[in-house]
């Protein structure tokens, strides 16, 4: 019998509340955290795109002026969001030899590579900063976490574009189930509202224009949706072995009761249009939790609000559910936040573990002429979940035709 | 041309800016590594922004004989003469 890994700390920083409780109250109020950019470079660049969710809290009012000097703004968010977890979680006894860190982001410092080549054509290489490298690299955000922490049973990243989020839920799983660790700091995040990512996602065709309207730029399922909005921040969980926390008498959210990670092998960015790659994920997360169709009550889907991606989830989903998937209540979190990339998934992961805890599903805002090729139960107004074993699925999906699943169960 | 009092102010407003230790804690006979406890990627940071401060070139090699803060002042002001 596998080792049951529940979930017992919480954090996040995001577009739509800078802690996980401000996070929570919003979400189930339904807000958008996407504003038109301020910044000088939209105008000098002539970008396409004038607006993106940023995160709420900025990183400078949490962390000192020395310690955000030594990370890219990701690090920022991620350390943030892995402090917040690790306090909620509350454990003062551990030994650091079998806590692990996996934590993952979808692109890792382009803030810092990208004012390092500035900063070199205009000034020279003596001043590029010592720091560039250790800022830059992608596993910058586990390192400083695990430092922050002491965690000593290795430090991973997973990278998986905009699905690492959740891949690091998928190996936290992993690394206490084969005994490798018994406490797993699992997180995501992502600092990429940069004029060159915004240049880049625009080129193809990925993010929203409504450049008049930031607001309800985000609408998945809608029919006038026309692509992402993007957004920033950090989501961390503290996975742990089930008789480690019962040991402690740790507060438990729930259990971490399947994981899945599969490849489209179809096309580096289009998801595989009949969504065979996202079905063979949702039904290996169910069968790695001994879930049946008929406990699923909850879903939080990926839906990016981009008119090709938000279908094959829905295609997906009735594969691996069947008739069930009329009785799931669908929250499209990114309606609110826009999409956090590397980190959405982690952050979803903590709104799927809180809606099974609390039993309220978050709100999916800006569904005003829902497409009718996606019939699902949208969540647009205060829905409470079931009494009783519930459980959720949180999906997530990223360019290489990577798809991730977690189920999270109820305790 | 900076006086040497001037050098130390300056070059403890970078290291208060690098590390955040208190600016009146960067004196003469402190040792850069033993007593203020700044490490070497740290330390190339001051260098280089030393450097751009006082007009000054600090080559590598001459970095590990910048022990003390005292010795970064006097290479300082002898590198304006």
């Amino acid at each position: 019998m596998a080792r049951k890994v529940v979930i017992t700390g919480l954090g996040a920083t995001t577009p739509i509340g800078g802690d996980v409780p401000t996070m929570w109250k919003n979400a189930l109020k339904g807000v958008s955290g996407a504003r038109t950019l301020e910044d000088e470079w939209v105008a000098k660049y002539d970008l396409p795109v004038h607006f993106a969710a940023r995160c709420s809290t900025p990183a400078s009012d949490v962390l000192t002026r020395v310690e955000a000097k030594r990370m890219d703004p990701s690090t920022q968010f991620g350390v943030i969001a892995a402090r917040e977890a690790w306090a909620d979680a509350g454990i003062t006894d551990i030994d650091h030899d079998r806590l692990a860190v996996a934590f993952a982001t979808g692109i890792g410092g382009v803030w810092t590579l990208l004012d390092a080549w500035d900063t070199l054509k205009e000034k020279g290489p003596r001043r590029v900063l010592p720091m560039t490298v250790p800022m830059l690299m992608p596993n910058g955000v586990a390192a400083a976490v695990s430092l922050d922490l002491g965690a000593r049973a290795g430090a991973h990243t997973p990278v998986s574009a905009c699905a690492s989020g959740t891949e690091a839920m998928h190996l936290g799983l992993d690394l206490i189930r084969s005994g490798k660790a018994d406490v797993v700091m699992c997180g995501g995040a992502e600092a990429a509202i940069h004029p060159m990512p915004l240049a880049a996602f625009s080129s193809m065709q990925a993010l929203s224009r409504r450049n008049d309207d930031p607001e309800h730029a985000s609408r998945p399922y809608d029919l006038d949706r026309d692509g992402f909005v993007m957004g920033e921040g950090a989501g961390a969980l503290v996975l742990e072995a089930e008789e480690h926390a019962l040991a402690r008498g740790a507060r438990i959210y729930g259990e971490l009761a399947g994981t899945s990670v599969t490849a489209d092998a179809y096309h580096i960015t289009a998801p595989d249009p009949e969504g065979l790659g996202a079905t063979r994920a949702l039904k290996a997360a169910m069968f790695d939790g001994r879930i049946q169709a008929a406990d699923v009550v909850h879903v939080n889907a990926h839906a990016t609000s981009t008119p090709v991606g938000d279908k094959p989830e829905y295609t997906a989903l009735r594969a691996a559910l069947g008739a069930q998937v009329d009785n799931v209540a669908v929250s499209a979190t990114k309606s609110q936040m826009g999409h956090l990339l590397g980190a959405s998934g982690a952050v979803e992961a903590v709104l799927t573990v809180l809606a099974v805890y609390e039993r309220q599903a978050p709100l999916t805002i800006n569904l005003e002429n829902q497409d009718p090729e996606i019939p699902l139960d949208v969540v647009t107004s205060a829905r409470s979940l079931p009494a009783g074993d519930i459980v959720a699925l949180s999906n997530s999906f990223g360019f290489g035709g990577h798809n991730a699943v977690i189920a999270i169960r109820s305790v | 041309m900076a006086s040497n009092e001037e050098i130390l102010a300056g070059l403890a407003e970078i290291v208060n800016e690098e590390t955040g230790l208190a600016a009146d804690a960067v004196e003469l006979d402190k040792s850069f590594t033993e007593d203020l406890d700044i490490d070497s990627i740290s330390m190339m940071t001051i260098v280089v922004n030393a450097e751009e401060k006082f007009g000054v070139r600090i080559p590598d090699e001459e970095v590990k004989n910048l022990k003390t803060v005292g010795d970064a002042v006097n290479f300082i002001a002898n590198a304006q003469a």
